[in-house]
């Protein structure tokens, strides 16, 4: 009878693509949203996942997320130094200057200046050259979307000059960093160079970063440093949410992308359910017939959920073919580049639209199963 | 209580009604009624008398609220709902009204559901209902959607899966009613030839005067009981 609830199924060809429409659609929209949601989200703790040489951050005890900082004074370098597990703590610089190219063409920049000493912070994914280059005066590193924005169009090349406040700097290497909540180019230099990319402010460390000492978790560090300091200290992964968290608390983006989700659940509740009920009932006539020959409750069960898990199949299917073939292309964009169709989005949906289309079919076989099979000679 | 043998259908004073209160409406009134085997007996009456009630009963699709009804000597209701179904997919065949084919499936496939229910391989299942189809004179029409075929090649689809599983009583409720006069003819002459057997009964519902002579014995009903049978 397997054969026969397929057939009854894909039979009204106008209400099978209807079905698969609404879950291949639903499907598609949901794991579109939450993905780029997700990514973007996740985009806006990049800078700090990005220095992997840190484990712990410290900061101004106001401190919020990476774009908003308020600089340190350089005695709280050594404090931190001063403080027990700590292996080693180094500054860190970070900006927004404006970088012109000789072309005219500018960009307001992400400048992060390194401990000049250690170099603590570089990029370790390089596309050309060494970050070990920053070594040498006016030697800066660029990543590759940024470059591109500065550089429409042109090939990846080391070399090329930059002007930063009346400073011109040479490109000593192009990184792969992560893409930040905002496309910015993310320019690497030495401490020392970065603090002239922009106008001089009486302090300028944004941060120190720390090491813990073998033995000692990140976590336990931050904490002792909060104590001995009175100056906020997150490890980076704390950090990278807190940044995670302003965003979410602090712009419309959840809203937004809420409101999407929201109507996409329910396209995929009440199209997907309304739909497939529909077509249940409008068969009520043939599940009667088949009642009145014999086909047993139990059989009619295994064919309505054979459909509805048909339906669920392709229309999923298609639906994520669609998401992955959008995410694919979008991956090749600067500005979406690392924004990719989550597994756990699309393991969700797939389990919320499965259960969407089995709720539907139970609704229509409660029909089925209270169907009189006498009624079928009622013309 | 064994029936004769070649009684397939025994009704006793069966008593169906339905609702409850002052809305109750008692729609058979004791009725008895018999079909033999080897024999096609029509049940005949006005709209509204119990005819489709009755069959709904002896199809063992309704329960009656009081009465007893015997099927070649098994009483159905004493059985228990899976039981019942078994019987219902063994023993008895339908033709209905409107015919009830799925549109989705080709004319062989309709005919081959009985079968198919009864867990039969799909391959054999559909060639056992060709075959059908060819002795009721349609079996170039085999691989054809319902939606293709006229109503009288629809009802002679229905008559073949009513037949396919070999059942000992078929039902037919109105056969001819959404058949011309022709169609209606051809249908009955074939449930005539090809339905009716020395080891099986056909009780055939109809308005239809124009068949009566294919019966071989008529129950009139009026008013939910049979008033007189006459047979031919």
């Amino acid at each position: 009878m397997n054969f026969v609830a397929f057939r009854m199924l894909i039979g009204d060809r106008a209400k099978y693509i209807g079905l698969i429409f609404a879950v291949a659609f639903s499907t598609f929209l949901l794991q579109n949203q939450i993905s780029i949601f997700a990514g973007i989200m996740k985009n806006t703790g990049h800078r700090v996942i990005d220095i992997t040489d840190a484990e712990v951050w410290v900061m101004d005890p106001q401190t919020r997320y990476f774009d908003e900082n308020k600089a340190l004074k350089d005695t709280d370098l050594t404090r931190v130094r001063g403080v027990p597990g700590v292996d080693y703590a180094v500054r860190l610089f970070k900006g927004n200057p404006v970088a012109r190219t000789n072309t005219g063409r500018f960009a307001t920049c992400v400048a992060l200046g390194l401990d000049d000493a250690t170099l603590t912070g570089a990029p370790r994914h390089m596309i050309l050259g060494s970050w070990e280059a920053l070594r040498r005066p006016h030697q800066i590193v660029i990543d590759k979307a940024g470059y591109l924005m500065l550089f429409p169009g042109e090939p990846l090349e080391l070399g090329r000059e930059l002007e930063l406040n009346d400073q011109r700097v040479e490109i000593a290497g192009i990184s792969d960093a992560l893409p930040g909540f905002v496309s910015l180019p993310i320019i690497h230099a030495r401490y020392s160079e970065a603090l002239n990319f922009q106008g001089k402010q009486r302090l300028q460390l944004s941060f120190v970063l720390a090491r813990a000492k073998a033995g000692l978790s990140p976590e336990e560090l931050a904490l002792r440093i909060q104590e001995a300091t009175g100056l906020k200290a997150r490890t980076t992964w704390q950090f990278a949410w807190d940044c995670v968290a302003y965003y979410l608390q602090n712009t419309g983006i959840p809203v937004n992308f809420g409101i999407t989700i929201a109507v996409a659940t329910l396209v995929g509740l009440v199209v997907t359910g309304q739909t497939f009920y529909l077509f249940t009932v409008e068969n009520l006539k043939q599940f009667g017939a088949l009642k009145a020959i014999g086909v047993t409750n139990l059989r009619l069960l295994g064919m309505i959920l054979l459909q509805a898990v048909t339906v669920w199949f392709v229309g999923y299917g298609l639906g994520s073919a669609l998401a992955a073939t959008f995410f694919n292309i979008t991956l090749n964009v600067i500005a979406t580049r690392h924004i990719t169709l989550l597994w756990q989005s699309a393991t969700g949906v797939g389990i919320f639209m499965l259960i969407v289309v089995l709720l539907a079919s139970v609704a229509g076989l409660q029909r089925v199963l209270k169907l009189q099979p006498a009624e079928v000679f009622r013309s | 209580m064994t029936s004769t043998p070649s009684i397939a259908v025994q009704c006793q004073s069966v008593r169906r009604s339905f609702g409850s209160g002052d809305a109750r409406i008692e729609v058979l009134r004791g009725v008895d009624f018999e079909a033999r085997q080897g024999e096609m007996t029509f049940l005949v009456g006005p709209s509204g008398c119990g005819k489709t009630t009755l069959i709904s009963i002896i199809a063992g699709l309704l329960d009656a609220s009081a009465g007893e009804v015997a099927l070649f000597g098994s009483k159905p209701a004493s059985m228990t709902s899976r039981g019942q179904i078994l019987f219902r997919r063994s023993h008895l065949g339908f033709v209905f009204q409107q015919y009830n084919l799925l549109p989705a499936l080709t004319a062989a496939e309709n005919a081959a559901v009985p079968l198919l229910a009864a867990g039969m391989k799909h391959r054999e299942a559909v060639d056992r209902a060709t075959a059908m189809l060819q002795r009721l004179g349609i079996g170039e029409k085999a691989s054809v959607l319902p939606r293709l075929l006229s109503g009288g090649q629809q009802q002679r689809v229905a008559l073949a899966r009513a037949l396919v599983h070999e059942p000992r009583l078929i039902i037919c409720d109105e056969p001819t009613a959404a058949l011309d006069h022709k169609s209606g003819e051809s249908v009955m002459e074939l449930l005539a030839t090809a339905a009716v057997h020395p080891e099986r009964a056909v009780v055939v519902v109809t308005h239809d005067n124009r068949v009566f002579h294919f019966a071989h014995r008529i129950s009139h009903m009026n008013d939910g009981v049979i008033t007189h049978t006459t047979t031919h």
